[in-house]
């Protein structure tokens, strides 16, 4: 089964400020876009990163080929429970994500 | 007359490509802004009230700039000076700027720009209303704000303004945001006031909205009606997709920014190329709006000892979590044994590198890995009972065995002694804003000449 991060140019994450964490999806052309916007669903990305699919904000931006999420982290920037101090390989469990043809 | 606001970097102490500030200089900047801040490396810099930067970097970068200020014979203003942007790092980075000054044979007028805040303004205006949390904050009290170590409010446009008014040719800039010290000049000229913010969130990470973001430099020049973006760095380009994607970056709503008093809004942003190298962006949006700073704190939860050992042999590898779970309940029972101490009166915790030490609950695979490194983190109310208690679990740690009856194992320690002090440990406690009357109520500027008479 292929990977979402075979199908696309780039997944990255990254902290934005200290309280959230926004995933971009860089689908590159506008029919893996196509793809994804129906084919991927908000509540499997909440899944994965263990949120309540209500907290999770989506950004499906044509223009760009870009779809985004965003969601507060679970444990705080730097907070004693963090493991990760820029949420920069959060990415990975995106890009590792089964993709049904 | 348009503005033109030249970035060297997004990030003063990371360097920058000293040719392409040669090209900004060149180019008749009205002013050189750069960022010397950010809480990407966690709550420690704001909680220590120190620089994430060396000192040598960040004076090597800094004389440059200050070299290059002297040559425009226009402003140099540096934003969140010192990573963390409390008084403590604005008065570092004002000892470096006076050191440099008087190398240089420069005599200079800087102005500093306060931002850190008193736990009693907050307190009071907690008290009457004027504190509101963001989402998701933490719970703040009188209490909890008079434990933190240090709290800052981030300047907006008009508390820069107020430091270039002062006629200095250095300001130094405690916390702001990442866009006020780029907006400031435009925005006091009268240029559009959508594009004065568009263009700073644009430019302040410098050339990462370029083709070649390792680079550095990049030059906006702000109008009436929007604003242009031009690489400076040799063989970089700004396509319309590399500058609207930086709305993206570390952004948790890629459209809309706020900021004191208002908020940018770049739904109708048109990105155009020019030329193959510059874009062009008209359409951006500012939305008046209340004035509010945000607000930064750090909080003292502790000090840590961590402790690193590594296991090769293959039946502890491949029972890893078995044996650290196992290990540390037994340590929890020791620690209860001779040093009188219940779990609630220090944390401990072991992660397992090669396993999930990146993701913890939310790994999703499992391999087969060689060795598995297992880090200890252990956080108490002083480091010395941190580091009484790394001492304590360091024979365990290096012999526990799986089983009873078996020799005991030794794993791999890398040092000597295998626990080492990490100090400090702080969290980050505050995501609100405070509402101010007057911009200026809650910063303070200081003017002074510096540098040879």
């Amino acid at each position: 089964m292929p990977k979402l991060g075979e199908r696309v140019l780039r997944v990255r994450s990254k902290n934005a400020g200290p309280f959230w964490v926004t995933v971009d999806i860089f689908c590159g052309t506008p029919e893996v876009f196509g793809e994804l916007k129906t084919g991927l669903r908000t509540e499997t990305v909440a899944a994965l990163f263990q949120q309540p699919s209500q907290l999770v904000k989506r950004f499906d931006i044509a223009d760009l080929n870009v779809i985004k999420f965003s969601f507060p982290r679970p444990v705080v920037q730097g907070a004693r429970a963090d493991r990760d101090m820029h949420g920069a390989q959060w990415a990975t469990l995106l890009a590792e994500l089964d993709m049904r043809d | 007359m348009p503005t033109r606001v030249l970035v060297p970097t997004g990030a003063l102490g990371i360097t920058f490509d000293r040719a392409a500030l040669a090209r900004g200089i060149a180019a008749k900047p009205d002013i050189i802004a750069v960022d010397g801040g950010s809480t990407d490396s966690g709550p420690f810099s704001l909680g220590s009230g120190t620089s994430k930067y060396s000192r040598a970097a960040t004076k090597s970068e800094w004389r440059d700039l200050m070299v290059a200020r002297a040559e425009a014979g226009v402003p140099l203003v540096v934003g969140t000076s010192g990573t963390c942007g409390t008084d403590s790092t604005v008065d570092w980075m004002y000892d470096i700027t006076r050191e440099i000054a008087a190398e240089l044979g420069q005599r200079i007028k800087v102005a500093r720009l306060y931002s850190s805040q008193p736990a009693d303004r907050v307190t009071k205006a907690l008290a009457a209303g004027r504190v509101q949390p963001l989402s998701p904050a933490p719970p703040i009290s009188a209490e909890t704000l008079a434990t933190m170590r240090n709290i800052v409010a981030l300047a907006g446009a008009e508390q820069v303004q107020a430091a270039l008014a002062t006629g200095a040719d250095i300001v130094i800039a405690g916390r702001t945001t990442d866009t006020a010290i780029i907006s400031a000049l435009p925005l006091a000229r009268g240029e559009h006031a959508g594009a004065a913010w568009h263009g700073a969130k644009v430019g302040e990470c410098g050339a990462l909205c370029t083709t070649n973001p390792t680079g550095g430099v990049v030059l906006i020049e702000f109008d009436r009606e929007g604003f242009t973006v031009e690489p400076l760095v040799e063989g970089a380009i700004c396509t319309p997709d590399s500058v609207s994607a930086h709305m993206l970056y570390e952004n948790s709503d890629p459209f809309i920014l706020y900021e004191p008093g208002g908020h940018l809004d770049v739904t109708a942003a048109r990105y155009d190329a020019l030329d193959g190298r510059c874009v062009r962006v008209t359409g951006s949006r500012w939305v008046p709006g209340r004035y509010t700073v945000k607000l930064e704190g750090a909080a003292l939860v502790g000090y840590q000892t961590s402790i690193l050992a590594v296991l090769r042999d293959h039946r502890y590898v491949a029972n890893a979590q078995r044996w650290v779970d196992e290990l540390h309940a037994y340590l929890t029972d020791q620690i209860a044994k001779r040093m009188g101490l219940g779990a609630e009166a220090y944390a401990l915790e072991f992660r397992l590198i090669g396993m999930n030490s990146a993701l913890g609950d939310m790994e999703n695979r499992q391999g087969e890995p060689v060795e598995v490194g297992v880090l200890g983190l252990i956080t108490a109310p002083t480091a010395e009972l941190a580091e009484e208690i790394g001492k304590l679990i360091n024979p365990y740690v290096l012999h526990y065995p799986l089983t009873k009856d078996e020799e005991l194992p030794t794993f791999a320690f890398p040092y000597s002694p295998a626990q080492s002090e990490r100090g400090p440990f702080y969290e980050f406690a505050l995501n609100h804003i405070m509402e101010l009357a007057d911009p200026m109520e809650a910063f303070r500027l200081e003017v002074s000449e510096v540098g040879y008479a």
